[in-house]
């Protein structure tokens, strides 16, 4: 089981994380809801939990917790470009459909 | 698939309900649209990767361009529209604002001939923030749920109300008005601070504007303000375009002349960097001819204008009674700031070295997110309370006094309460008079609205119960609403308390209070007296009607008439003692009938009930 990070995202999350000026790493997981049935969440972690599994890898911690970890298993987080906007991209092998606007996902 | 930003924990959007919150910093010369995302402050861009967007709005037949200059007869095109807003024709004629066609107005607002249609300033601007919302949402795939927009501290509540309004036209919800000094201070973290005074020099392209705030426990204060609204970066480039002028010993003509403009743009801002500079005269067609131009020469030529502003400066510390010493920061703000002399000469003049590691041309647009992001409640911190109302405000109460519900100062939002009751027995119906001022009469003071409340359930005097509550939102716009409390119904008014009322207006108002304190205290006692005066008349009078011939003989009731006219009389007198005598009189004169009328009431209560109840 495992959750990669690009260089970029990593980069990223970093200098997302010392601006914040808090935090111990970056936590990530699903929830359901949307059209799809399902989205991804990122947000910043100020704790782990004991059940959490984490994944340090380009210097960041990644934090999910375990349910969430049987969706994300081999996702791989970028941080692109898309025209004038900018942001994290999950590439998720379980996503089997997603919704028109790409916001929610089903697997 | 959709780009995410991270979200502070538990904060996460649910998908197709990604809402922003944006600041706004709306410019004379060009406008920026700020937010706050993976909790770090983004500046937008447009498409050509620049993060102002140019205050223009040009109309062409039937259609409308923001940020692009036409130079043609088909169209018409506004720049600094921001310097009308909220004014009237006669602003217009007196400002160096530049019409470029028709207009009328009267003395409230002033209209444009724009083709066929009439337009306000309000409508022009609108444009730019529809301009503004249409590409936010475009870049970030999602809707502006609410904004901060940010207006110069001097602006006054027209010019403010106006700004809301073209916000409003534009489909922005607009969260809070911000001051530009306030959210630069903003920007920087100053908020934190307990105490500070804070000094917001802002020299942009076109106007200079200098701000002293007085931070106290997360509430900004604008202290005073000054400026020159036709002195910014363009003044240097102008300066710069004579200069090279002046050493060619040439006239050009009005196409070379706007080119060697354009290039002096970017002289002014490669000396920021570099100490010298080769003048490439190529561009206005001399080959052979070199010309160079270092910071030096630039510092010279810019010398005069920028003592100005520093002259500006100790005239805005001289109107707060500070001196430089005070001032706790020196922030810097807009373009021309960068210029190295200008830092220099704010710090040899301040003696402290200004803040300037943000972004100049951004730091407003930043603070203005900030604040919306703090507004949004996305934010780990606490609201900022960001304002104070400057004048107390409070209702009529008999006699013609004012009595206080929110004192000035107090931080808004706020809300307070109190009860009122009945004057006279079976009274239906009170008149709530709101009135803003610190002095004690009625008179004395600014009246902001009247209404009535109706339906009262008729009961004796003092026996109703009516709430008022007062409630200022974080605009300064105060609600009232009267409720009864026996059926529960409510009777509400808005105001806005500011509306036609300026900084100087407020400072006399509250010299006067300090200045008549005496006086006041002197006319609210004696209207005191003869509202308890008129108060004893009236009950004796329903008591006499009630049971006076029986419980009084002739001479009794002549002695309690002659007491009561007597007091009747006292009342226009304009003596407070005379008439609490008078009071006094009464009521003595009186002692036996009240004693009398107690005893024949217990005794109507007891006729026919059992001793043993009373026990």
């Amino acid at each position: 089981m495992s959750i990669t990070i690009t260089e970029n995202a990593a980069d990223r999350v970093k200098t997302f994380l010392d601006n914040r000026g808090s935090g111990v790493g970056l936590r990530v997981g699903v929830k359901t809801t949307g059209c799809s049935g399902m989205a991804y969440i990122i947000e910043f972690a100020d704790n782990i939990d004991k059940d959490d599994t984490v994944f340090e890898e380009k210097g960041v911690k990644i934090i999910v917790d375990p349910k969430c970890l049987l969706y994300l298993d081999g996702t791989e987080l970028d941080f692109t470009k898309e025209g004038l906007n900018e942001g994290f991209k999950f590439t998720n092998p379980n996503e089997k459909a997603r919704c028109g606007c790409g916001e929610s996902f089903s697997v | 698939m959709a780009l995410l930003q991270i979200s502070e924990p538990g904060k996460s959007q649910d998908p197709h309900q990604k809402k922003y919150y944006v600041g706004i910093d709306l410019g004379t010369t060009n406008s920026l649209v700020a937010l706050i995302s993976n909790g770090f402050p983004r500046v937008l861009k447009n498409k050509e990767g620049s993060e102002l967007f140019p205050s223009i709005v040009s109309y062409k037949k039937d259609s409308v361009i923001v940020g692009e200059y036409f130079n043609d007869s088909a169209s018409i095109t506004f720049s600094s529209i921001k310097r009308m807003i909220g004014k009237n024709i006669k602003d217009l004629n007196s400002s160096d604002f530049y019409s470029p066609c028709e207009f009328i107005g009267d003395d409230s607002i002033v209209k444009f001939k724009v083709f066929k249609n009439l337009l306000t300033p309000i409508e022009i601007s609108s444009e730019i923030l529809k301009h503004l919302k249409n590409i936010t949402e475009q870049t970030l795939m999602g809707d502006i749920e609410g904004c901060v927009i940010t207006v110069p501290a001097y602006f006054d509540d027209a010019q403010r109300q106006a700004t809301k309004d073209a916000a409003s036209l534009s489909g922005l919800k607009v969260l809070r008005l911000l001051n530009e000094p306030t959210a630069a201070a903003i920007a920087y973290g100053l908020a934190s601070k307990k105490i500070s005074k804070i000094m917001v020099y802002d020299l942009g392209g076109g106007t200079f504007d200098i701000s002293i705030l007085d931070l106290n426990d997360g509430v900004f204060k604008v202290l005073s303000t000054g400026g020159d609204s036709s002195l910014g970066g363009d003044d240097f480039d102008y300066l710069i375009v004579d200069y090279i002028q002046s050493k060619l010993d040439i006239e050009l003509d009005s196409e070379k002349k706007y080119i060697l403009y354009l290039y002096a743009k970017k002289i002014k801002v490669a000396l920021s960097e570099t100490e010298i500079v080769d003048i490439e005269l190529e561009k206005i067609g001399l080959e052979n001819t070199k010309l160079t131009f270092s910071r030096d020469d630039f510092n010279l030529l810019i010398n005069d204008l920028v003592q100005k502003t520093l002259k500006i400066s100790s005239e805005v510390l001289l109107d707060a009674n500070l001196s430089v010493n005070d001032i706790n920061e020196i922030i810097l703000v807009g373009g021309s700031t960068r210029t190295p002399f200008i830092k220099y000469s704010v710090k040899n003049f301040f003696n402290k070295e200004p803040l300037s590691d943000i972004n100049p041309d951004n730091v407003v647009a930043i603070g203005a997110s900030i604040q919306a992001d703090i507004l949004s409640g996305s934010s780990k911190e606490e609201l900022l309370l960001l304002d104070v109302i400057p004048l107390s405000l409070g209702v009529e109460t008999m006699g013609e006094l004012v009595e206080v519900i929110i004192p000035r100062n107090s931080t808004i939002p706020t809300s307070s309460s109190k009860e009122y009751t009945t004057f006279k027995d079976g009274q239906t119906a009170m008149s709530i008079h709101v009135i803003q001022g610190e002095r004690d009469l009625v008179s004395d003071c600014r009246s902001l609205a009247k209404f009535i409340i109706k339906d009262i359930p008729p009961m004796l005097a003092g026996a109703a119960r009516i709430k008022l509550e007062f409630q200022i939102d974080a605009d300064g716009i105060l609600s009232v609403s009267a409720t009864e409390t026996t059926t529960n119904k409510v009777t509400s008014i808005e105001v806005k308390p500011s509306y036609g009322i300026n900084d100087s207006q407020i400072e006399k108002m509250l010299k006067d209070s300090f200045d008549n304190a005496h006086t006041d205290i002197k006319s609210r006692h004696l209207n005191e007296a003869i509202v308890e005066g008129k108060r004893v008349i009236l009950s004796i009078n329903s008591a006499l009607k009630i049971d006076g011939s029986d419980l009084l003989n002739e001479k009794e009731l002549k002695y309690i008439y002659k007491a009561r006219d007597e007091l009747e009389e006292m009342l226009n007198s304009g003596e407070k003692e005379s008439i609490i005598d008078a009071v006094k009189n009464l009521e003595k004169v009186s002692e036996t009938y009240v004693s009398r009328r107690m005893n024949s009431n217990i005794q109507k209560i007891m006729k026919g009930t059992d001793i043993k109840e009373f026990n």
